[in-house]
């Protein structure tokens, strides 16, 4: 499987997403920076985390107006798979290719720990590695990750099994108490509707090794190789 | 000529934001304050005579960047 990471002014975690792909691909992916006029021939799309353009205006609004995303949207338009993680997630509301936004926590803190998520829909590219339900140890770190759309938007992405991902506790409950950010329905990850392009909040390239304290990230990666190779 | 965009939240999108300035408001002494939402400002100094244009154009520029229409308004003001 080749990949790409789309690197932009303030983009800090591609370099663990790096690694995440490299460990499960056994390639370098190429690091793509986004004033590139072209992104190669990839299986796959990473938008990383971080703070690209500083949040200025809105979290990912500028980045989502960079030439190299209108070439993303082409390829995701083709089938080509897209995974944007944190302020990747951001990238891709703001783009249009997934529906909603991304708001400040309701909390207004920044959030910087391990939280639990409930995999709602395992079979797609990127969650085919997990069991349905599965629940999995993945860290947050964001201020601006509460999820939110319009109820129809809402109903429309649970009929057609667009949720990815929810908070939930240690037994699987969605509850208010294991809602990091207030996100709506505690929608941690959603699929568009072709399920090629995934947004999520938590940061499932910090979860690929025993020292970071969950290795649920790799099936992940390991999944998408699985299905793309 | 110039032109000043207002934006602000839909109604029913949580402002947390604006609960903080509420709440700091009432510990300032400042109780009567029922609701508080916090939205930006925007001016813009455009390189255009005709005011239908520039009404045009930034009304484009909401739409594009300045505003994210699924959780904001804009009302926009031409001229000086």
């Amino acid at each position: 499987m080749k990949s790409a990471i789309v690197v932009f002014p303030g983009s800090n975690r591609e370099q663990d997403a790096r690694a995440a792909l490299k460990q499960a691909t056994g390639r370098d992916p190429a690091m793509v920076w986004h004033r590139d006029t072209g992104l190669p021939d990839v299986d796959l799309i990473l938008i990383p985390g971080g703070f690209s353009y500083g949040d200025y205006l809105r979290c990912g609004a500028m980045a989502a107006h960079s030439p190299i995303m209108r070439e993303v949207a082409a390829r995701a338009q083709k089938g080509v798979a897209v995974l944007g993680v944190c302020n990747g997630f951001q990238i891709l509301t703001e783009t249009g290719l997934l529906p909603g936004v991304l708001l400040r926590n309701a909390s207004l803190k920044f959030v910087c720990r391990n939280v639990t998520l409930k995999v709602e829909n395992s079979q797609t590219l990127f969650t085919s590695g997990y069991a349905a339900g599965q629940r999995l140890s993945i860290p947050v770190a964001h201020g601006d990750g509460n999820y939110f759309a319009e109820p129809d938007t809402l109903d429309r992405l649970e009929e057609r099994g667009q949720i990815a991902f929810r908070y939930c506790d240690g037994n699987g409950e969605t509850t208010a108490a294991a809602n990091p950010n207030g996100s709506i329905r505690n929608i941690a990850g959603i699929f568009n509707e072709t399920k090629n392009v995934l947004g999520l909040m938590p940061h499932p390239e910090n979860a690929i090794e025993p020292l970071q304290g969950s290795t649920d990230g790799r099936p992940l990666f390991d999944g998408l190789v699985q299905a793309l190779s | 000529m110039k032109a000043r965009v207002h934006i602000t939240l839909k109604t029913g999108v949580l402002d947390p934001q604006g609960r903080a300035i509420q709440h700091a408001l009432g510990s300032l002494g400042f109780a009567n304050v029922a609701d508080v939402r916090q939205g930006k400002y925007i001016e813009l100094d455009l390189q255009e005579t005709d005011q239908a244009r520039a009404r045009e154009a930034v009304d484009a520029m909401c739409k594009k960047l300045l505003a994210n229409t699924v959780i904001e308004n804009y009302s926009v003001e031409i001229g000086s």
